[in-house]
């Protein structure tokens, strides 16, 4: 009798928990558009997508599995494995009925933090205000069969120590440094080069710097990291990118660069073409570099990292810029992307060019 | 007649036997390394002799008078070795020289092991002349340096070895492939692979066709100036300059040779190739070449 009655209070104990569960998710703020997108937000947040999708309005051949996609990503993207961090939202226009929010949003990634600019429209739907979401824009691109060689390079290196003296393995591919600019940037030392590999097999190149005081010692030392690619195809350029915070060009009397460089593994594919590349100001007008991304070959690139090289009349390299997309690269489909470009340096950049880096999920 | 005294008598004794043991020990002055050694010795009685040189010590229990042989395996390194034969409490002792013997392998160090065709002093060669012993062969020995790929006559570079070494600075070839680097004396021979690649590209040319809506590019077979093609995944970079629609850029990959790629078909663009520091010809789509 007294177990029946402890069993029942714990049963009515649970209802009530659930109960107020599904009326806190119930009444989400959802009388004004801006507290309605924020209680959206919170739910992207959290990923609780049922939750998300169900404040929203679907647009036509919009369901639950296309809207996750729109918001959270796929095909491996960065979008995939990000949580939104935080949100910043403005109201551009609004009337009883509809609104226009812009949203900054900013989101962590393994690779840093990802920043987007999105407009949301809302809808007062009965007096709640909803996310309305449209399909996402369908690609152009015509279905068809696309030739993939899968041309790749591997490496075989010799067995023992008791092969013949004087015989080797094969040499690390040769790379050369083709330019060098050191330069200052709010407070920080920052050198900028590009780097080619001269020779007929990949390589992996990484690129090390020491800043040398007037007496020669060593005064810090960093390695250009992400601000470069690092698997270099023979005859391929790529810039790179040191950064020294809280370094002064006047304390440095030289700058010692040592590039790394070994034979690696490589493919040939995939290809991405990069498109449409102009400088423009974005909406806060600020520099911008955009374009479309585009791959040539069949294959899909998860997570493609751009980087931007920009020179000035005498071609020397003023700055190197990078971004991550977060959208995946189906074949065929362009995607946007846009890296900034320092203001002050917009006027001097009479060139530039871009590279595209990729990280795939099955690449070796 | 006059008897010496004791003293005396003593005195020409140790002399008469310190000159009897100076003969005692009948060692050359150079040996050749593989052929061994003869060491004679004098007098009566048994002796023990001692051999020491490098990497080597040998003991021979022997009767004075007796000749010992040691053999070419027994003095195997090049170098000097002293001899003492112990007699009772009588030592003596020569010096003798064991030098290396006739060539019989090439230690060769061939760098690098991939080089581009048609440059010259990129390609060097050092060998270490030593004998059968692996003593190094100080005597000025003439070696011979070849370098050619297959098919094609090989270039000959004698050079006489220096204290050992003969080392030389070659040009690569015209040719790419394999190339096969060999230095030789006489019958003994030591060969090495120098993979010679494709220079640079050279008269990259270009050209361009409608596809859809799009331009499709395609370069010619390219090849280097000796006429070697260059290695597959070579980047190729196609550009398209197209006023209000900026610009756009294929790095492509070269494929059976040539590099294609498909660019935005935008009227009055110009296309442009290039590859590593080497430009192609420039194509104004809409317009003429």
């Amino acid at each position: 009798m007294k177990l029946g009655a402890i069993v029942m209070i714990v049963i009515l104990l649970l209802l009530m928990g659930a109960g107020t569960v599904q009326q806190a998710t119930k009444h989400a703020n959802t009388n004004t558009p801006e507290a309605a997108l924020r209680s959206f937000l919170d739910q992207v947040r959290a990923k609780h997508w049922d939750e998300a999708y169900s404040m929203t309005q679907p647009g036509a051949g919009v369901d639950k599995d296309a809207f996750v996609k729109d918001l959270g990503g796929n095909n491996g993207s960065l979008k995939t494995i990000s949580s939104l961090q935080n949100e910043n939202t403005k109201i551009l226009r609004q009337s009883s009925n509809d609104a226009d929010i812009r949203a900054e949003l900013q989101w962590s990634t393994a690779v840093g933090a990802l920043h987007e600019t999105r407009d949301f429209k809302m809808v007062n739907d009965d007096g709640e205000w909803r996310v309305a979401w449209p399909a996402a824009p369908k690609s152009q691109a015509v279905a068809k069969a696309l030739p993939t060689t899968y041309l790749r390079w591997d490496v075989v290196q010799r067995g023992s120590a008791k092969d013949e003296w004087g015989v080797q393995n094969v040499e690390p591919p040769r790379m050369r440094i083709i330019s060098m600019n050191a330069i200052e940037n709010q407070g920080d030392v920052v050198i900028l080069g590009e780097v080619v590999n001269e020779d007929t097999v990949p390589g992996f190149v990484a690129i090390n710097a020491i800043l040398l005081d007037k007496d020669g010692n060593s005064i810090a030392e960093e390695s250009s990291f992400d601000k470069i690619s690092h698997t270099l195809l023979p005859k391929e350029i790529s810039p790179f990118r040191i950064d020294f915070p809280n370094r002064k060009l006047a304390e440095i009397k030289s700058v010692r660069i040592s590039p790394t460089n070994i034979l690696v593994p490589a493919a040939a594919d995939p290809v991405v073409g990069v498109m449409n590349q102009r400088i423009e100001k974005d909406q806060d007008g600020k520099s911008i570099l955009r374009g479309d991304l585009v791959v040539q070959g069949g294959q899909t690139v998860n997570i493609p990292h751009v980087l931007a090289t920009f020179y000035d009349r005498t071609g020397k390299v003023i700055w190197v810029s990078d971004g991550y997309v977060d959208r995946a690269l189906l074949p065929q489909q362009a995607v946007p992307f846009t890296v900034n470009l320092r203001d002050d340096l917009a006027g001097q950049v009479q060139n530039y060019r871009i590279t595209v880096n990729y990280y795939n999920s099955n690449r070796s | 007649m006059k008897i010496l005294n004791p003293r005396t008598l003593l005195s020409i004794l140790v002399l008469c036997c310190s000159s009897a043991f100076a003969q005692e020990l009948k060692v050359p002055q150079t040996a050749v390394d593989g052929d061994g050694v003869n060491i004679g010795t004098t007098g009566s009685g048994s002796a023990t002799l001692y051999i020491t040189g490098p990497g080597t010590a040998l003991k021979r229990e022997l009767r004075r008078g007796d000749t010992i042989s040691l053999t070419g395996d027994e003095i195997a390194y090049a170098g000097r070795y002293t001899a003492v034969l112990k007699s009772g409490s009588e030592t003596t002792a020569q010096n003798f020289y064991v030098v290396a013997g006739k060539p019989a392998k090439l230690n060769f160090m061939a760098r690098p092991s991939r080089v581009p065709v048609a440059q010259p002093n990129v390609i060097s060669g050092v060998v270490f002349v030593l004998d059968r012993d692996d003593n190094l062969v100080t005597a000025p020995t003439p070696v011979n340096f070849q370098l050619g790929v297959n098919g094609s006559a090989a270039a000959s570079h004698p050079v006489t070895s220096k204290n050992g070494v003969a080392w030389i600075k070659a040009a690569s070839g015209k040719q790419e492939g394999a190339a096969q680097f060999t230095a030789s004396i006489g019958d003994v021979s030591a060969k090495r692979v120098v993979q010679q690649v494709a220079s640079d590209p050279c008269n990259l040319r270009m050209k361009a066709q409608p596809a859809g809506s799009s331009i499709e590019v395609q370069t010619e077979p390219i090849k280097d100036c000796s006429g070697n093609p260059v290695p597959d995944g070579t980047i190729v970079t196609f550009s398209e300059t197209a006023g209000a629609h900026g610009r756009s850029t294929v790095d492509a990959r070269v494929k059976h040779g040539i590099a294609r790629a498909t660019l935005p078909a935008n009227p009055g663009a110009t296309l442009s190739v290039a590859s590593g520091v080497v430009l192609g010809n420039e194509i104004r789509w809409g317009g003429g070449q």
